[in-house]
């Protein structure tokens, strides 16, 4: 799960983190109230969208005065704003960030995330600060600096000043950065984060270290045990359809096909995507109704799938294990007499209690073409679909 | 022959008594797995299936000589299971349990550096010998005993697979699914290395997914030490950048952990990859017919 900027350094200051002081705003008038209390000279106005490259697409303006802010807070707010992580369609702007200006000597680059292959959190560090830090890998990968951090110790003092001294930090902020680093592990942590990237990192005219921007991404598995951090959620930046699913525990993703899909367990749902596409065909989505679905639980999920305009017709592929097929079986008869099921439906069944499975789809009188492996139901359902 | 467990492989379920648990507790005993001892803690004395339960894994072990244990605990309490576990000092825990906080697995797998106790998962379907031993959620009836070792990161694919060479008669020597989380135990490499020595193994399925580098990793072991043939299946091929393919392990992020890469890798390495999961059979067959392997790995 991800969270805007400015709850992000909400989280921050928690844990001793520096970062300006700022407001949210949803309004031009609140943008500017905002301004106000903060008394800066120049203050920033920044568009809070789910996504990195903000300032590329415009959607961070400096203001020298309270008119300014107004203007930016008017051009802003309803703005699409679209960056390389949006993707083409963009990114409706609605809530605003308004911070104080920084005197901005030197920007860096810091973030925190799991290295899969040693399976510890890394810190990562660079003096290439503002940039994508992805083209600094590429590019010029000597460039970034990596702390492994052990779990029992946590992040040690000698590692953050060694990352200070790597990253070329003034010898005399050197303290200071060591000590937001270890904030920031801390933060990263006790909060279940899954990536925290500070970038830009600033040191100020007046010798200050100061996270000026904070992206979050938090593991979903952990969310159970962070309340303040679920109140953070904004419905409004995630697509309604895998909000849900995520009510009924389905795991589900918007693609831009045709056909929908319903599969148990990740692979095979990946797998059967794969397949579609194999034969020509276009899945709408992925989804996974995982391995302890009730019938009333695949019902929700087909009308998931059903409530995507552009789904023509639905493939279901299922591999009983925990699964059974006879539950699965009950789920789509109901769904299907529920919606009034329009589109072709081509259904496999494998795996534990197959054959019950079968025998109800086959007296339910629906329409429905069995298929007998993956690749079968795969090229019915694009044939169907044209 | 076999790898990692077999008919006398002595199993200790613990979270027995939680309705997925005993579902399969039950599933598991009619496949022929000897199971010894269950545990939830509250609950030592009584007994489910006519399987003892403990309180602690401790009492289990001491009690019944439980030598592997699976995990059904739900994720909040499946790391503490985990190293329970290990403390014990039992041979292996198969922790099939999904949805594990990924900072929990950091602390476990630390944990368990130098430790007895290897871990199989988490989030996995568990472990099969075909007609010995069957521990984890996995439908025993598309098994069929023989010669091919298959290890993979998903469930239900390596279902989809195994189903493909039974009905073919090609039989399985050991099954292991090694789950689809971005912390897990054991890897790719450690169960070739263990099919590359066992015996009774002839070729290898190996059924991996997009996210992390573990199959490159893997290739590359396969291109230095296996001696035996390898065929393989990449998931996700289809799957878009940045967007997380249900498994917390399967996302495609900065351009690392593509499919493309993944393939590119296996075949470098001599592995042939499936152009779809419903040819992963095929494949197979094509490969140990061309390797001469065919009527060995055939089941009579």
């Amino acid at each position: 799960m991800n969270i805007h900027e400015y709850q992000g350094k909400q989280v921050l200051k928690q844990y001793g983190v520096s970062v300006p002081e700022g407001h949210v705003a949803f309004s031009p008038e609140e943008a500017v109230k905002a301004a106000k209390e903060l008394g800066s000279d120049v203050v920033v106005v920044k568009a809070q969208i789910h996504a990195g490259g903000r300032g590329k697409a415009g959607g961070v303006k400096l203001a020298k005065n309270l008119d300014e802010v107004r203007e930016y807070a008017k051009e802003l707010l309803g703005k699409v704003l679209v960056t390389h992580q949006t993707g083409p369609e963009g990114k409706e702007v609605k809530r605003l960030y308004i911070e104080a200006g920084s005197n901005i000597e030197k920007e860096y680059y810091l973030g925190l995330v799991l290295d899969r292959e040693t399976s510890l959190v890394n810190l990562m560090g660079s003096e290439e600060g503002g940039m994508d830090i992805e083209e600094v890998a590429a590019n010029t990968p000597e460039r970034i600096f990596y702390e492994a951090i052990d779990p029992v110790v946590g992040l040690t003092g000698f590692q953050a000043r060694r990352m200070a001294f790597n990253m070329n930090i003034p010898a005399k902020l050197v303290n200071k950065a060591a000590k937001l680093m270890l904030g920031l592990y801390q933060a990263y942590v006790e909060k279940d984060a899954a990536i925290v990237e500070i970038n830009p990192l600033v040191v100020t005219g007046d010798g200050q270290v100061v996270a000026l921007d904070a992206k979050f991404n938090f593991d979903a598995n952990a969310l159970y045990r962070h309340q303040d951090i679920m109140e953070m959620r904004d419905y409004d930046e995630e697509d309604a359809k895998e909000i849900e699913a995520s009510k009924y525990d389905l795991s589900y993703i918007s693609l831009d096909g045709n056909i929908g899909c319903m599969v148990n367990g990740a692979g095979l749902a990946m797998a059967t995507m794969d397949t579609i596409n194999y034969y020509g065909g276009s899945p709408a989505n992925f989804l996974d109704v995982g391995g302890g679905a009730t019938a009333e639980k695949v019902t929700e999920a087909f009308k998931i799938i059903l409530s995507d305009k552009n789904v023509k017709g639905i493939f279901v592929n299922i591999f009983g294990g925990i699964m059974k097929c006879d539950i699965i079986a009950e789920g789509v008869i109901q769904a299907a007499k529920e919606v009034s099921l329009e589109v072709p439906l081509v259904v496999r069944l494998e795996g534990t209690n197959v054959e019950i499975g079968k025998k109800l789809l086959n007296e339910s009188g629906l329409n429905i073409v069995a298929a007998g492996t993956m690749a079968d139901g795969a090229k019915q359902i694009v044939e169907l679909v044209g | 022959m076999s790898v990692y467990i077999n008919k006398d492989t002595k199993v200790l379920v613990q979270g027995i008594t939680g309705s997925t648990a005993l579902f399969h507790t039950k599933q598991m005993l009619e496949y022929g797995t000897k199971i010894v001892a269950g545990v939830t803690p509250g609950k030592g004395g009584t007994e489910v299936e006519g399987v003892p339960v403990f309180n602690t894994v401790q009492d289990a072990v001491e009690a019944t000589g439980a030598n592997v244990s699976v995990i059904y605990v739900p994720a909040p309490f499946a790391a503490d299971a985990i190293l329970e576990a290990t403390e014990a000092e039992l041979d292996m825990a198969i922790c099939i349990t999904e949805h594990i906080p990924v900072l929990d697995m950091v602390k476990v797998k630390r944990y368990m550096e130098g430790k007895k106790t290897r871990l199989v998962g988490p989030n996995c379907p568990g472990v099969i010998t075909p007609d010995e031993c069957k521990i984890g959620i996995m439908p025993g009836y598309i098994h069929k005993k023989g010669h091919v070792g298959v290890v993979s990161r998903s469930g239900t694919l390596t279902y989809e697979a195994t189903h493909q060479l039974s009905e073919e008669g090609i039989g399985q020597s050991t099954a292991v699914g090694i789950g689809g989380d971005p912390v897990n135990g054991t890897n790719f490499i450690d169960v070739l290395k263990e099919f590359n020595e066992d015996e009774d193994t002839y070729a290898v399925v190996m059924i991996g997914e997009i996210g992390g580098t573990a199959e490159e990793e893997a290739a590359q072991w396969v291109k230095e030490n296996m001696t035996k043939p390898v065929v393989g299946f990449i998931g996700g091929q289809t799957a878009p950048e940045g967007k997380r393919m249900g498994h917390a392990g399967a996302i495609i992020s900065g351009g690392k952990g593509t499919a493309a890469d993944k393939i590119k890798a296996m075949n470098a390495a001599g592995i042939e990859v499936a152009d779809t999961p419903s040819v992963i059979g095929e494949t197979l067959i094509k490969v140990i017919k061309e390797k001469g392997l065919y009527d060995a790995c055939k089941t009579h």
